[in-house]
């Protein structure tokens, strides 16, 4: 970031945001808005207690599982829609739909379903994760370089040896970034799935502060579950920069 | 042996999406060891006729025939070299060019063997490790080339492999490949645009007519290789070959 001619480390925004939330904060004009030093303090706090880690179990369990499920099902569907023009056809619009929809909003009809519990919140996750897999693959493997899998062809690759020795790498790029994709719209999954349906996890905390407006321990609670899908998504995307130095020249 | 016919097709036929006509009963012969080009402006069918040679696409009619045998898809003795290159970015020099020896599973050890010398032969010694985005377009088709050696098929197919690379590496790499091709003996179907590539390079000429390709004319250009590349470029029978190559070509382009 440059401002004035300066060049100012990143970091310097977020510290210029935390103090604005730090001086409202003390001003005291709404409790809603308690001090960012206090949220900090009290993360650290609640970090500790059996409550969270318990929650926090529950989530990871559900949100792993849903992950795993949605990564099992979106790559083979990728590379079937990006290599079979009839299943393109078949599934392409409704993947669409799927990846726009309010998924929010189907979430409470899962209930009737799958009924009240874990499994409900790791097809939310599902839901929420799979479709960006989906899509991404597909386009990663459309776009994979033809005369790749020529050249694999004309010296006599077999169909398995043309996908795992071509194809998956030329689409890795685009692949990792829809699991980077896919793994942020999963951590909104966890939450909304444990808010809406059951009441479990870190959605029961959320609850339970916001019912008690326990605001310190509400906005740790925010900033302890966004830290977690940074860190998610910034593992994936350093992955993504060691792939796109090869992809570069695609 | 040493005379008689690597490749031949007969009455090959091939129409794209059921009205565009690409070659018309194209039949011609590709004697073992030699040189062959297939020349014709764009649009001609040159690359579509060498692809099915190769067997990468089928044909609507008429049969490629490679030691006297029908074929039906590549097999391991013809070799492509592509006008892209076609190098994996994600791969080093090395595991590019034993690429063809992977598939067929061949070890390690043995296949890193035969692609270093064949990256030896190319002239990329010390390459080995090296990104295809790293190198220039000449050194990426070299790897191409080596890699099209390292499998030992006995035909090599050359689609306007020299296109993408700017014209003096084009002209040293040309002399690589006439010097190369002297010592290993393979044969060589080559495609290319440029009347100059294949009167420089070619022991038999086939111009091809556009849209639908068909056998215009074959020539034998009967150039004495075993003079130097600056003797051969100021060849009577060059430029000759040449110009009555351009005449006959002249009527096509519009």
């Amino acid at each position: 970031m440059t401002l004035f001619g300066k060049k100012i480390p990143l970091v310097f925004s977020l510290a210029l945001w935390f103090g604005l939330w730090e001086i409202v904060g003390r001003a005291g004009y709404s409790s809603i808005i308690p001090p960012f030093s206090k949220v900090i303090e009290t993360a650290f706090v609640i970090a500790q207690t059996d409550k969270f880690s318990a929650a926090a179990a529950i989530s990871l369990r559900s949100f792993a599982a849903g992950m795993a499920l949605s990564i099992a099902v979106g790559l083979p569907l990728g590379f079937l829609m990006a290599r079979v023009a009839s299943a393109r056809r078949i599934l392409g619009m409704w993947v669409n739909i799927f990846v726009s929809a309010p998924i929010s909003a189907l979430v409470p009809l899962l209930m009737a379903v799958v009924g009240i519990g874990e499994a409900t919140v790791v097809v939310t996750v599902f839901l929420f994760a799979v479709f960006v897999i989906v899509l991404d693959t597909q386009v990663g493997v459309q776009h994979a370089d033809r005369s790749l899998v020529e050249m694999a062809r004309s010296f006599g690759a077999s169909r398995r040896q043309i996908y795992t020795k071509v194809l998956i790498l030329s689409a890795l790029p685009e692949i990792l970034a829809g699991l980077r994709l896919g793994a942020i719209r999963g951590v909104k999954g966890v939450v909304i799935g444990q808010l809406l349906v059951s009441i479990m996890g870190v959605g029961e905390l959320f609850e339970l502060y916001s019912k008690h407006f326990l605001m310190e321990e509400f906005w740790a609670l925010v900033t302890i579950v966004f830290l977690f899908a940074f860190a998610i998504s910034e593992a994936l995307a350093m992955l993504e920069r060691r792939v796109e130095y090869y992809a570069s020249s695609r | 042996m040493q005379n008689d016919i690597a490749v031949e097709v007969r009455n090959i036929r091939k129409t794209y999406g059921g009205n565009v006509e690409a070659l018309r009963d194209v039949s011609l012969a590709f004697p073992r060891g030699k040189l062959c080009t297939l020349l014709g402006p764009s649009g001609c069918g040159k690359t579509t006729l060498l692809k099915i040679i190769a067997g990468l696409i089928p044909a609507n009619g008429g049969e490629v025939l490679v030691d006297g045998r029908k074929v039906n898809g590549p097999g391991p003795e013809r070799a492509f070299v592509f006008q892209d290159f076609a190098l994996m970015p994600w791969a080093t020099v090395l595991r590019n060019v034993a690429f063809g020896l992977e598939l067929r599973g061949m070890p390690p050890a043995e296949r890193n063997d035969i692609a270093r010398r064949h990256i030896a032969e190319v002239g990329l010694a010390g390459f080995e490790a090296s990104y295809p985005n790293q190198l220039s377009g000449g050194m990426r088709q070299r790897v191409g080339l080596a890699r099209a050696l390292a499998v030992n098929a006995d035909i090599i197919l050359m689609d306007e492999p020299f296109s993408a690379i700017d014209e003096q590496t084009r002209r040293k790499f040309q002399e690589e490949l006439l010097d190369l091709l002297k010592r290993l003996r393979k044969t060589v179907i080559f495609v290319t645009h440029s009347i100059e590539e294949a009167a420089y390079l070619s022991d038999q000429i086939t111009l091809l007519s556009p849209r639908p390709g068909r056998v215009a004319r074959t020539v034998e250009p009967g150039i004495d290789r075993s003079r130097g590349p600056d003797e051969i470029r100021r060849d009577r029978h060059y430029l000759d070959t040449v110009d009555e190559i351009w005449q006959m070509l002249k009527q096509y382009v519009d």
